[in-house]
């Protein structure tokens, strides 16, 4: 085991001073969400000057420029088409998405579902939080029915985009949800997302209290650490609940948000299976060569 | 694996030296000879063609062929792989080029290396998918939000097809700004003999890489190694630690988005980086126009029936000439002022309700007569038409 940092250490190590402070409000979990993947890396003992992080736009697309290493801040919605170009010319490196859940599956929504399905092997840590947090409030879609926002004054009376289950039929090698109130899961699933093969995402469930947490009664950061408690439901206990629970416990929880890993696959990233088809096709090109016309 | 331009791979991918091809597949030599890694497109008549020639070639050369999920995707895609260190590219036409607007301006803003190949077609919108237009030369110089410069080609013939896709390409990194190659339908879809240029008769300019101790490097600057606005080149994974936004930035690469200095001096430094060298990049061909009195001004596929013209006109008599614009953006305004002044009228045939004809006619001098030559509908000026046309302003 590594001999683990402090946190002034870590900050020295991976944060940006010149950047300092950073845009978030009180109470935001993206700090968090930034701490787990510092802690991630320092296990992992990656190379800063190896890895790459882009972002979309938005608060948590914000996350690169605070870390010392190379970033990419992109458009609206484009981070994992950008990501995809990256990672081709650079096989080498690793490349870390941060992403919202407006980014990322309102506007970026088909850039997901293909990078989703093509397995590329990119980590994306999509940062969860209901709303348009930037914008100052804005319907996500991601948020609950009923919820309050500037674009949804009378509640909300969309379904909510249930990103994972998403990810899973499109075939992602790894896919997690956590939120941000307990840090060993997501750091655990940062940690293997990153070490995957293929298409990695860790949808992490961070609270605004500004933006979305005071019009929906959670403006108080404890409360809606206390909320995500109240709400969520790891995924083995919602299936046993579903297979061996009485009806009432079925009701209590069928509107749950379930958490934890819902797909873990060892397959062949996007590149892996590239780089087959190339070396079938220089194999045929050099044979032909050495044997004339 | 990372890829690195290999000649003879891709000598042996092209073939023959002389072919008989089409422009579109032009094109994508043109960029395999330029070294082009990684392609990333998206299915559009009348340019799929060179999507799918990078389909066929670039894995054989070791290179990246991608196919996006939209041209939002593909303009993103090559922007991300040149960070990466490669030459990148796209193809695309008008539905296509409208949705690449925003990574186009994240391009120029970001002072990112690509090229993407614009095979118009008439729109607005969906228009005509298989015919050839020159609807979109405005839209390349202003299509996306902001202050902006483009740097644009425009194609006559299957081999400037080629040649100008190199040339694209070596001007993108030079300057380090998303380059335009605006060819068209009809020039795209035709088929005429090229030559493939060897080794020795092709320039190739690579970018300048960041060089300098990573303590005292400045990302958005000046260069720090030479005399020129346009900063070195510090590729992802090089250890610089390089920060690259969409947002207005400092020098440093930190967003400062409430800041009208920082503003007008990015904008500023990349937009003259391009203009200042004006008169380097005009590029144009001259016609019989020594001793003209009137004059065709064009551009791509507009100028092969303006040839034909100015051929029958010199049989008959008349002291015709033409200026052929091979790089329309920065727009060659000494060029157009030099020859308003020399003749009586100047014709501008193009293959829109004139767009080309708005700049020629600011830089002109007033003293001589404009002519808007307009065409739409997928059609080329017939010779004849031309003629007619001529004959009206003498």
């Amino acid at each position: 085991m590594k001999e683990m940092m402090n946190a002034n250490e870590l900050r020295k190590k991976y944060l940006v001073e010149d950047m300092m402070p950073t845009i978030f409000c009180n109470g935001c979990g993206h700090g968090n969400a930034l701490d787990y993947v510092f802690w991630a890396m320092e296990e992992l003992e990656l190379d800063l000057d190896k890895v790459a992080f882009t972002s979309g736009i938005g608060c948590s697309s914000r996350i690169p420029g605070y870390i010392n290493a190379d970033g990419l801040h992109t458009t609206h919605g484009r981070a994992l088409a950008f990501s995809t170009g990256l990672k081709a010319a650079r096989p080498d490196m690793d490349v870390i998405v941060f992403t919202g859940d407006g980014d990322c599956t309102g506007i970026g929504g088909n850039h997901f579902i293909h990078a989703a399905r093509r397995n590329i092997d990119i980590t994306v840590i999509l940062l969860n939080n209901f709303i348009y947090g930037m914008t100052g409030g804005q319907q996500a879609p991601t948020a609950p029915i009923g919820s309050i926002a500037t674009t949804s004054p009378y509640g909300n009376i969309e379904q909510a985009f249930n990103i994972c289950e998403l990810a899973k039929a499109l075939g992602a090698a790894y896919v997690a949800r956590w939120p941000v109130s307990h840090p060993y899961q997501p750091i655990k699933s940062i940690k293997e997302g990153i070490q995957k093969e293929g298409f990695a995402l860790i949808e992490l469930m961070s609270p605004c209290p500004t933006a979305y947490g005071r019009r929906n009664k959670l403006g108080n950061i404890e409360k809606l650490w206390q909320w995500y408690d109240d709400n969520t439901i790891l995924m083995e206990e919602y299936d046993k609940i579903m297979d061996y629970g009485t009806e009432e416990e079925k009701e209590a929880i069928k509107s749950m948000i379930q958490i934890g890993v819902f797909q873990d696959e060892e397959k062949p990233g996007f590149f892996e299976a590239y780089d087959e088809l190339v070396d079938r096709l220089i194999e045929i090109d050099d044979k032909k060569a050495q044997g004339g016309k | 694996m990372k890829y690195e331009r290999d000649p003879e791979r891709i000598r042996r991918v092209l073939g023959d030296k002389v072919q008989f091809i089409q422009g579109d597949i032009a094109v994508a030599y043109g960029g395999l000879l330029a070294g082009v890694g990684f392609f990333g497109g998206y299915p559009i008549t009348p340019a799929s063609e060179v999507a799918e020639g990078m389909a066929r070639m670039l894995p054989r050369v070791k290179g990246t062929f991608i196919q996006m999920e939209d041209e939002i995707g593909s303009m993103a895609a090559i922007i991300g792989a040149s960070w990466g260190g490669q030459k990148t590219m796209t193809a695309t036409s008008g539905p296509g080029f409208s949705l690449m607007m925003e990574n186009y301006g994240y391009a120029i803003m970001t002072e990112t290396p690509c090229v993407i190949a614009n095979v118009q077609r008439t729109g607005p919108s969906t228009g005509q998918p298989t015919l050839g237009a020159q609807g979109d030369m405005m839209q390349v110089r202003w299509g996306s939000h902001g202050d902006m410069v483009a740097i644009a080609l425009c194609p006559s013939t299957v081999q400037e097809c080629l040649d100008m896709t190199i040339e694209c390409f070596n001007l993108s990194e030079k300057y380090r700004h998303p380059v335009v190659l605006m060819t068209d339908g009809e020039v795209g879809h035709l088929r005429e003999k090229v030559i493939i240029p060897d080794e020795d008769e092709m320039e190739l300019f690579e970018r300048i890489p960041a060089t300098i101790d990573k303590d005292k490097f400045i990302p958005f600057t000046n260069s720090q190694t030479r005399d020129s606005k346009v900063p070195d080149f510090p590729a992802f994974g090089t250890g610089y630690r390089t920060y690259v936004t969409g947002l207005t930035h400092n020098k440093m690469g930190y967003p400062a988005t409430d800041k009208q200095k920082d503003h007008e001096e990015l904008i500023t430094r990349i937009i003259t980086k391009i203009t200042d060298d004006r008169e380097i990049l005009t590029d144009v061909e001259e016609i019989e126009l020594e001793d003209a009195e009137i004059a065709f001004v064009t551009y791509g596929a507009s100028a092969r029936p303006a040839e034909s013209v100015v051929r029958m006109g010199r049989k008959n008599g008349i002291k015709i000439g033409m200026l052929r614009i091979k790089l329309a953006w920065p727009f060659p305004r000494r060029v157009i002022n030099e020859l308003s002044k020399k003749v009586n009228t100047i014709i501008v045939p193009e293959m829109n309700l004139g767009q080309m004809v708005h700049p020629i006619t600011e830089y002109a001098d007033a003293g001589c007569k404009i002519v808007s030559a307009q065409k739409i509908g997928g059609e080329m000026h017939l010779p004849d038409e031309l003629y007619k046309i001529l004959e009206a302003e003498l």
